[in-house]
């Protein structure tokens, strides 16, 4: 008993962390720009087909196909941000939500349109198997997955804090004209957020897809836990939506095994929202 | 614009009006709604039904002669209806009952057709079907399991599929010659989602097994398009039931082998109820490791040349997958409301209805292995039957069971990867 209860803990941290790695992103643009992307879950359903893509084609795993993800939705997300976020920005909240939610039906339906709607899934052992140990088991490809989220997670953290893009970012985040007359540009700025946000959220979809599912539709099910992870860490808190993501991912695990699978949704969202009741701001987001 | 050129405008206006009309009653059209998963987490089902429909009206509207006693196929378009083609109008139900509603009454009310085809999910074909009978509509189900659906008292609503009864006692049956040939199988689990499909499909099984003196050991309900399964293969894992019986949709099913594999898990008899295990991109993405799974079936594809195989092929040729019995389900389905519209000799409502009541289809009519096609009062076919089949080489199910049908004998116990 007390085993396999480790095992669900373990399986439980290993599973927020790759919730924590996927919602890194969201909270990212959230915090450099107020800007609540619809189009997440999507990004990340887009990482996992680049990821998929590369292994079909070139027989290659995460070595390849991670990086590749990386780029191409980093690129995708600059694109994106001066094809339709800039001047969304402009508009009114509804447009904001529509503008993205249009873009996450667009890349839905596109890739619908080229891929089919056919389950797809990678070879069970394209990272390596499972290790078993004193009879706990870990799949390479989640292990993998979690390491990573950790290290996106200090990365960004660093380089918000440590770094002078990172303050250049903030600064336009904090106040657009200040930063605009302290030489910064706003529109640069904003453009490399979102590619950092959207690269990292191919990163994470090129790496889920070692041990998910891969299907258009894949983001409407991992997106609505990457909003729930940032509300809970804070709006864009980094560390935050790292600290949420393991919290989620343990809560739901251990709720799921001990009262039952069903339940878990419930036992999640009421202490998410007992929660907010008292922390609106969410774990570690500013007022 | 003098008065001749008045006469010769409204004679072309006469003439074409008139050869109008004539063109109209040659091409005359039977409107058919449908309601699909076409998106949501089941759109692969929908993608494949679609295919299916195309191959089915190319079989009504075009002469077919080698398809032999099949209705319908000799001859091009509906004989009954003067020729009348039938015309397929696709709605998206998104995999939500409120949608699949909304998208009958569209059909319904807009598109005028002459009778409902749909929903696939249990869930919205429970709440699109309400809406034809409200409007006196009839409406063809032919692959929803959930038993409650012909147990509303509705008029307009028939089903050709067998139903979650059937194939309780199939399970019953299967798993008693098992028990018989050495097998254990004393404690049973239930693995289900908490759709209309999955809780009704199995609350029926349960009952099923409870009759013959065998309560269910254990019950693993989990929410639908799961992002996590790993609790629930531990569960399993901890209570270590002989025969664990999936019901499940393809999203699922996948996560399901996935996470057995990696937390290492296998019963000595895995046993699912069609739904995600029959979606050909199932065995695709996991089939490797799902060999030895024992399936559901009312499909086999039969000899070459034989009208099943037929149209195996042209279904192959239009979706590039194999047929698998859910899009062979909906095509039989298909077929039966198209020989009542046929027979009916009228878009008619109430005498599409008086047709099906009055359908009598015998087995070498069908393309499926049922007993045949007709209808009690509740709209149920009570001849609908079917049989298990195995994956066991983790590319194709052949029939195993009942031993009269069977292809090869069952492989025991689960081999998975």
């Amino acid at each position: 008993m007390s085993f396999v209860l480790v095992q669900v803990i373990v399986g439980g941290l290993l599973l927020g962390a790759v919730y924590a790695l996927f919602s890194s992103g969201l909270t990212l643009v959230w915090g450099m720009m107020n800007i609540v992307n619809f189009a997440h879950g999507d990004f990340v359903m887009l990482g996992m087909y680049v990821a998929y893509v590369v292994y079909t084609l070139m027989g290659g795993g995460p070595i390849l196909g991670a990086p590749l993800a990386t780029l191409v939705l980093a690129t995708l997300g600059v694109v994106v941000y001066f094809a339709l976020i800039r001047d969304i920005m402009k508009g009114p909240m509804l447009a904001q939500i529509l503008g993205t939610f249009g873009l996450a039906l667009l890349l839905r339906y596109s890739v619908f349109w080229w891929f089919g709607a056919n389950f797809l899934s990678m070879p069970q052992d394209i990272v390596g198997g499972t290790y078993a140990f004193a009879g706990l088991r870990i799949e390479a490809s989640r292990l993998l997955a979690g390491v990573v989220a950790l290290l996106v997670t200090l990365g960004l953290h660093l380089l918000l804090t440590r770094t002078s893009l990172g303050s250049k970012m903030l600064a336009v985040a904090e106040d657009q004209t200040a930063a605009q007359l302290m030489g910064i540009r706003p529109d640069t700025m904003q453009a490399i957020a979102w590619g950092i946000a959207a690269g990292a959220t191919g990163l994470a979809g090129a790496l889920i897809a070692n041990f998910f599912y891969i299907v258009p539709t894949v983001g409407e099910t991992l997106g609505i836990v990457a909003f729930v992870t940032v509300s809970l860490g804070g709006f864009g808190s980094v560390p935050g939506a790292l600290v949420a993501g393991l919290l989620i991912g343990v809560i739901e695990s251990l709720s799921g095994y001990l009262i039952g699978a069903i339940y878990k949704d419930i036992v999640v969202y009421v202490l998410f929202l007992l929660f907010l009741w008292f922390r609106p701001q969410g774990l570690m987001g500013k007022m | 614009m003098n008065l001749k050129h008045v006469m010769g405008l409204l004679c072309a206006a006469a003439m074409s009006l008139a050869l109008g009309t004539n063109a109209q009653g040659q091409d005359k059209v039977v409107k058919i709604g449908v309601i699909l998963p076409m998106s949501g987490g089941t759109a692969s089902i929908g993608a494949h039904a679609k295919a299916a429909l195309e191959v089915a009206t190319d079989i009504i509207n075009n002469a077919h002669p080698e398809l032999g006693n099949l209705p319908l196929a000799k001859n091009a378009g509906l004989a009954g209806l003067g020729g009348a083609r039938i015309e397929v109008v696709i709605a998206d139900n998104q995999g939500n009952p409120a949608t699949g509603q909304n998208q009958a009454l569209r059909l319904i009310t807009e598109d005028k057709v002459a009778a409902v085809f749909g929903a696939y999910q249990s869930g919205i074909t429970l709440t699109s079907s309400a809406i034809a009978e409200k409007y006196g509509i009839p409406y063809l189900n032919s692959e929803s399991v959930a038993a409650n659906l012909t147990e509303r008292g509705f008029k307009w609503f028939f089903r050709t599929t067998p139903i979650a009864t059937d194939f309780a006692r199939i399970y019953t049956d299967f798993l008693a010659d098992m028990k018989a040939t050495g097998a254990k199988t004393d404690a049973i689990a239930l693995v289900h989602d908490n759709t209309e499909y999955g809780t009704s499909v199995a609350n029926t099984i349960a009952g099923a097994f409870k009759e013959k003196g065998q309560p269910i050991a254990l019950d693993v309900a989990y929410p639908v398009n799961a992002t996590d399964v790993q609790g629930q293969v531990l569960q399993l894992k901890d209570k270590k039931p002989d025969v664990i019986i999936m019901i499940s949709y393809t999203s699922d099913a996948i996560l399901f082998a996935k996470t057995m594999q990696s937390l290492d898990y296998k019963p000595a008899i895995l046993l699912a109820d069609d739904a995600g295990y029959s979606d050909p991109s199932f065995i695709k993405a996991v089939g490797k490791i799902s060999q030895g799974v024992f399936n559901r079936s009312s499909w086999a594809v039969g000899p070459s040349g034989s009208p099943s195989a037929i149209i195996a092929d042209m279904y192959k040729k239009k979706s590039g997958e194999e047929m698998d019995d859910t899009v062979a389900r909906q095509m039989q389905g298909f077929f039966v409301l198209a020989d009542a519209i046929d027979r009916a000799g009228s878009t008619e409502p109430a005498k599409i209805q008086a047709a099906l009541k009055a359908t009598d289809l015998k087995p070498e009519q069908l393309m499926m292995g049922y007993k045949g096609v007709k209808f009690d009062d509740k709209g149920q076919n009570v001849l609908a039957s079917g049989l298990i089949i195995q994956l066991q080489d983790g590319e194709n199910y052949t029939a195993v069971w009942p031993k009269a049908n069977a292809e090869k004998a069952p492989v025991l116990p689960y081999k998975g990867w």
